[in-house]
């Protein structure tokens, strides 16, 4: 076994007990990139080369000679004696959605395609400090927006290390793709509906949503304010717990990160998880399914196999003594869809008013004599399409003679989400749950192209995943099965606020009653040529 | 009364007012899209709401035991200023070059 195949725990474990190197780690993190990333995102792509459709290309940026130089000091500090952090050598990589001083920072879009950040997001700082090393910056759809990863505008996109003719999903597909294909064990992402989950799912590894105001926004680029968590992917439970360790915590520069202590969330996980309640919802098992001739919402069962990896989990956490509910009913979980495509879009169009070309980004070059051409210019050239199409619609249902029908009402609908979970998670309610276990995804990875084009039916693809974040509340998505084609199916759990420590201990006592599955020895195709 | 469907004339207002420039495969597109995403948002019409409910604005309720202290409203100089302004697509002396910026009449 490869050392970039170990989890981050065992890594980290080894190199403080100076039984290999972080260099040593670090040169098989890099054999691995150089054996199954291929080209890296580029703006100035180009033109597909048939090595392309069978690669994984996480990253936009590889940052080889600093991680170096990283791995080299944590190993110098261990010769001494120090203790450089419980992440001591551990390769991340970073969504290039955070700010990284001195880093290129792209958005994955033209906008931002030479800005040079000028300060750290607080969640890279607090993984450098715990003595993890960034590896590099990981490729996502153009500002995040998109539940595929096809609309980056830094080409070629990442494929699904299961399939490379599947896509890794969205946003923060490069994230899951590296962590997946053994590139580095942990990504810093992001999840505005469920773009850390749903890629986390489609790829088969760990990620967590946390809490909103877990994990600080500071140095994270803006799509939803409201809605945005940073939060980890990584290999396993332990790994996304040890990580959520690390970045989690109240921040001076976001004031909406809140002054909750951080819990010992690797320390609790060996707690037993007997007598916990986890609920089973029918509104998590059928599907909202936008018909792409009628245009009409109708709704379908949920596929079956993905229907039976929840309920064999379930069955699973029975049997260490869990108390399963079913028939938990969340009625309002089919509005999810429709108030995000209101909020979000308010949201986003105000955070992309910023990119002017005036104060920083790209401007466009033609010489104009009015300021309002160089703006309309410079951001009809930097946008791509997925952008404008957020700006437009946020402005329309924003506007004074709307407002009232669609954002305040939208704003009143994810009362109506939020109050569904209070209920269900009323320690003094009739449900008195401590999680509910649902599907992660409507759907196992599809087909790159199969559906970028319609934003309706992309949009649905978080239909499972978004009611949290309208909610605000913890989510973890772990891989529960394969599907007979061999795509990873996830199953997640929800939780009241600040519950991440009791999701991880079930997530935990899922893995260890399913850990000698035939399922989870398989790995993903890319890479089965290198055993 | 909602309406049906993002006329083009509408939708050519907001594209100017989100200072964007589009060309003509890109208004098909994209106004076609919006159309399609209203049809989901008028979903939200037929949802029930109680006449007193309150709007959520975050999932999570920031009470004052989990709220940040306001940081102290003390100047401070800012340590990047070099790396800051060489972001700057135009600058000149310090100074953020613009084309010129037209005299407007609030009304």
């Amino acid at each position: 076994m490869d050392p970039c195949d170990f989890s981050a725990f065992d890594l980290a474990r080894q190199i403080r007990q100076r039984q290999i190197s972080a260099v040593e780690v670090l040169d098989a993190c890099l054999k691995r990139i150089d054996q199954v990333d291929g080209r890296p995102g580029r703006l100035d792509f180009d033109s597909p080369q048939p090595d392309d459709a069978h690669r994984v290309h996480a990253f936009i940026l590889l940052n080889a000679e600093q991680a170096r130089d990283r791995a080299m000091e944590i190993d110098r500090r261990l010769a001494a004696g120090e203790d450089p952090g419980p992440l001591a050598g551990v390769p991340f990589t970073v969504k290039d959605i955070f700010c990284v001083k001195g880093t290129p920072t792209t958005a994955a879009s033209r906008t931002l395609a030479d800005f040079v950040a000028p300060y750290t997001a607080t969640p890279v700082i607090r993984l450098e400090a715990a003595g993890a090393i960034m590896l590099g910056k990981v490729n996502l759809d153009e500002f995040t927006f998109g539940s595929s990863n096809e609309s980056s505008v830094f080409l070629p996109v990442p494929r699904n290390p299961w399939d490379t003719g599947h896509v890794p999903g969205g946003s923060s597909g490069g994230s899951a793709a590296a962590v997946a294909a053994g590139e580095a064990p942990l990504s810093l992402g992001t999840d505005t509906a469920g773009s850390i989950r749903q890629p986390a799912a489609f790829c088969g590894v760990v990620g967590l949503k946390p809490t909103y105001g877990r994990v600080s926004r500071y140095g994270l680029i803006a799509f939803a304010s409201s809605l945005d968590c940073p939060g980890p992917l990584a290999r396993n439970v332990t790994d996304a717990a040890l990580m959520l360790q690390s970045i989690a915590g109240p921040d001076p520069h976001d004031a909406t990160a809140v002054r909750v202590a951080v819990p010992d969330y690797v320390g609790e996980l060996s707690e037993n998880v007997r007598g916990l309640r986890v609920g089973l919802s029918p509104d998590y098992f059928r599907i909202v399914f936008p018909n792409p001739a009628t245009g009409e919402l109708e709704i379908q069962p949920l596929p079956a196999e993905i229907e039976a990896a929840v309920r064999h989990a379930a069955d699973r956490l029975a049997d260490c003594g869990v108390e399963i509910i079913e028939d938990i009913p969340l009625p309002n979980t089919r509005h999810g869809i429709p108030a995000f495509f209101v909020i979000s879009r308010v949201e986003a169009a105000s955070n992309l008013h910023r990119y002017d070309g005036v104060k920083y980004g790209y401007r466009d070059p033609a010489r104009v004599d009015d300021v309002h051409k160089l703006y309309r210019k410079t951001r009809d050239v930097s946008f791509g399409i997925q952008p404008k199409l957020r700006i437009l619609m946020g402005m329309y249902v924003s506007a004074a003679q709307y407002a009232e029908q669609y954002y305040l009402r939208a704003l009143k609908v994810r009362t109506l989400i939020r109050r569904d979970f209070e209920q269900i998670f009323d320690p003094a309610g009739r449900y008195r749950l401590d999680a509910l276990l649902t599907p992660t995804t409507p759907t196992a990875a599809f087909p790159m192209s199969a559906v970028y084009g319609d934003s309706v039916l992309m949009q649905y693809a978080d239909q499972l995943t978004v009611p949290a974040n309208h909610a605000g509340i913890p989510a973890l998505t772990l891989p529960g099965g394969l599907t007979t084609a061999e795509l990873p199916i996830g199953i997640q759990f929800l939780g009241p606020d600040f519950s991440e420590g009791r999701l991880l201990r079930l997530g935990r006592a899922y893995e260890l009653a399913t850990a000698s599955e035939s399922w989870r020895a398989i790995r993903p195709k890319v890479l089965r040529p290198l055993q | 009364m909602i309406e049906e469907e993002i006329s083009l004339e509408v939708f050519e207002h907001l594209a100017q007012l989100a200072a964007l420039q589009l060309g003509p495969d890109e208004t098909l597109y994209l106004h076609q899209q919006l159309n399609s995403q209203l049809r989901v948002i008028r979903e939200l019409a037929a949802i029930p709401l109680e006449e007193d409910l309150p709007s959520t604005a975050h999932g999570v309720l920031f009470t004052p035991e989990i709220s940040p202290e306001p940081r102290p409203d003390i100047w401070e100089p800012c340590a990047d200023v070099t790396d800051i302004l060489a972001q700057v697509p135009r600058l000149r002396d310090g100074y953020i070059v613009v084309p010129g910026i037209p005299h407007t009449t609030l009304e």
